[in-house]
């Protein structure tokens, strides 16, 4: 019976873990306030958590867009179609490749940051601390970093885009010798604002709240050890990767 | 004992089917400065997360102030919490913040006070806990006794009725101990606080405090002044006040780390 019962919890853990996830976003939502503090503390984790990833995002972004259009050109040639690889190279960048690459870097870069930043205030019971001065740790610890998340990854998707298609121009233009003018106007002329630009912000925010939202949940329930603290950086990193990516194919079905 | 400040009253707490607590009955005086003591596990760390409300009896009830702490709500316990101090182990300072913010840290959140004003009154709780000049170190730059001194500033200023300090000597040079004992009894005093100690060191209690509780085995074994309890005859009280291995309590190697992570 008892073993029926373990087994049965078992494999009911997850979904009472994503209910616990989302009393959890949930409580952090119900505790916005619109005072001064909450906005200079999300304007700071903006800047720790989103502007502290811009270098590397936009590292990846200029080497994505270079490799892909030395695919894109490889493979175009074949039809003698090579003058089409802006089109190609933005349509996949902007609605696809932008977002959720930003979201699997952000995920190792600052997702990682966040979980390991509030289990270690956890094991060195700063956030008990803070309950007992009566501070709430969800509405000053939990929220500004997921809000920053949120606000952060559509900007930095949008960077990395922006160095793709320099990455794109600069290797099929410069390397290969394409006509700027013809990569310029296809690429304005075949992306459009609304369905591929907004298309990836859309998918952009909702990464971003997936992975700040999963790394300050594992963050503030991490065991308050070190082993605590190494087990929620690494399910921050997995769990997020494969949701981004879960989602992509959900909100992909609904947007194109 | 009139109207005592905190009156524990047949608290019974379980974790898992462990017994920790069974029974215990407390009030303590208003004004006074009280130690919780008993071997390591007893549980003594419990009863301080019971009275601030992080873990919920089984059994039994916990008044502040004339409120029954388990009965409140989040938003009610936040505001009877400002009212206590909790100095934890190791002080728990917020290690990105500096000494200024970390006090400063219970009067931004709940207090309208101005820059100057707040600026004053951390600086006048640093004075009175001996440290000046060192509102802009950060805490890992702290001596152990420093970092437990500003904790103890930090626990204050919002000029509480209660103070909770949960092994404030644990980890000190004999030195720091004495002083960080003085300025236990000097702040109580002069706040008009109510202290509670919880420790295991018989030795700076007997200097410190006016009343203990002894618990062992999950239970409340004596109570008295420090004179008394160390004249006590009873077994049990004369063999923890004594230090002594022969007795009839055992060393066991129970934990004492009750977190509200152990739930």
């Amino acid at each position: 019976m008892t073993k029926d019962r373990s087994k049965r919890r078992k494999l009911l853990a997850p979904i009472a873990e994503t209910g616990h996830c989302g009393v959890f976003l949930m409580r952090m939502l119900g505790s916005i306030r619109f005072e001064r503090e909450l906005l200079i503390s999300t304007l700071q984790q903006t800047y720790l958590i989103g502007a502290r990833s811009l270098v590397i995002i936009m590292i990846c972004g200029f080497f994505v867009g270079m490799v892909l259009s030395l695919q894109a050109i490889n493979a175009l040639q074949q039809f003698g179609a090579s003058d089409q690889v802006s089109l190609l190279v933005g349509k996949s960048l902007f609605r696809e490749l932008g977002p959720v690459l930003t979201a699997l870097l952000f995920a190792g870069r600052a997702g990682t940051s966040i979980a390991a930043e509030i289990g270690l205030m956890k094991a060195t019971s700063q956030i008990e601390a803070m309950q007992l001065m009566a501070i709430d740790p969800v509405q000053r610890i939990a929220l500004p970093r997921f809000l920053a998340g949120v606000i952060s990854m559509p900007l930095l998707a949008a960077m990395f885009s922006a160095f793709a298609i320099m990455g794109a121009v600069i290797f099929s233009v410069g390397v290969m010798g394409l006509d700027p003018g013809i990569f310029w106007s296809k690429l304005q002329s075949g992306i459009y604002f609304g369905k591929d630009f907004l298309g990836g912000v859309w998918k952009s925010v909702v990464f971003g709240g997936i992975v700040s939202l999963i790394a300050v949940y594992f963050g503030y329930y991490a065991k308050p050890t070190g082993e605590g603290v190494g087990t929620a950086t690494t399910r921050t990193v997995v769990l997020s990767s494969v949701l981004v990516l879960i989602f992509d194919f959900i909100m992909t079905s609904f947007l194109i | 004992m009139k109207d005592p400040i905190i009156r524990i009253n047949n608290l019974v707490y379980r974790r898992g089917t462990k017994l920790i607590l069974d029974g215990v009955s407390m009030d303590i005086k208003r004004g006074s400065i009280v130690a919780i003591m008993g071997p390591s596990g007893v549980g003594k760390t419990t009863i301080l997360r019971l009275i601030s409300g992080q873990l919920h009896p089984n059994k039994g009830s916990v008044e502040v102030n004339g409120k029954l702490i388990s009965s409140l709500s989040r938003r009610e316990l936040y505001e009877c919490r400002k009212e206590i101090g909790v100095l934890l182990q190791d002080g728990a300072l917020f290690t990105d913040l500096t000494v200024f913010e970390n006090i400063a840290a219970p009067l931004r959140e709940h207090t309208d006070l101005s820059e100057n004003e707040i600026h004053e009154r951390v600086i006048e709780k640093l004075h009175s806990v001996g440290l000046v000049d060192t509102e802009e170190l950060m805490p890992h730059s702290l001596s152990g006794g420093m970092a437990r001194r500003v904790a103890l500033a930090r626990a204050v200023i919002m000029n509480p009725k209660i103070v909770l300090f949960d092994e404030p000597m644990t980890g000190l040079d004999p030195i720091a101990m004495s002083t960080v004992g003085r300025l236990i009894r000097t702040t109580n005093d002069k706040l008009g606080l109510t202290s509670i100690i919880v420790t295991h060191n018989v030795e700076q209690m007997k200097k410190l405090v006016d009343y203990c509780f002894i618990l062992a085995s999950a239970k409340l074994i004596a109570q008295g002044s420090p004179q008394v309890l160390m004249h006590d005859d009873e077994p049990s009280v004369d063999q923890f006040m004594n230090g002594r291995v022969e007795g009839p309590l055992s060393f066991n190697n129970q934990d004492d780390q009750s977190g509200p992570n152990a739930r």
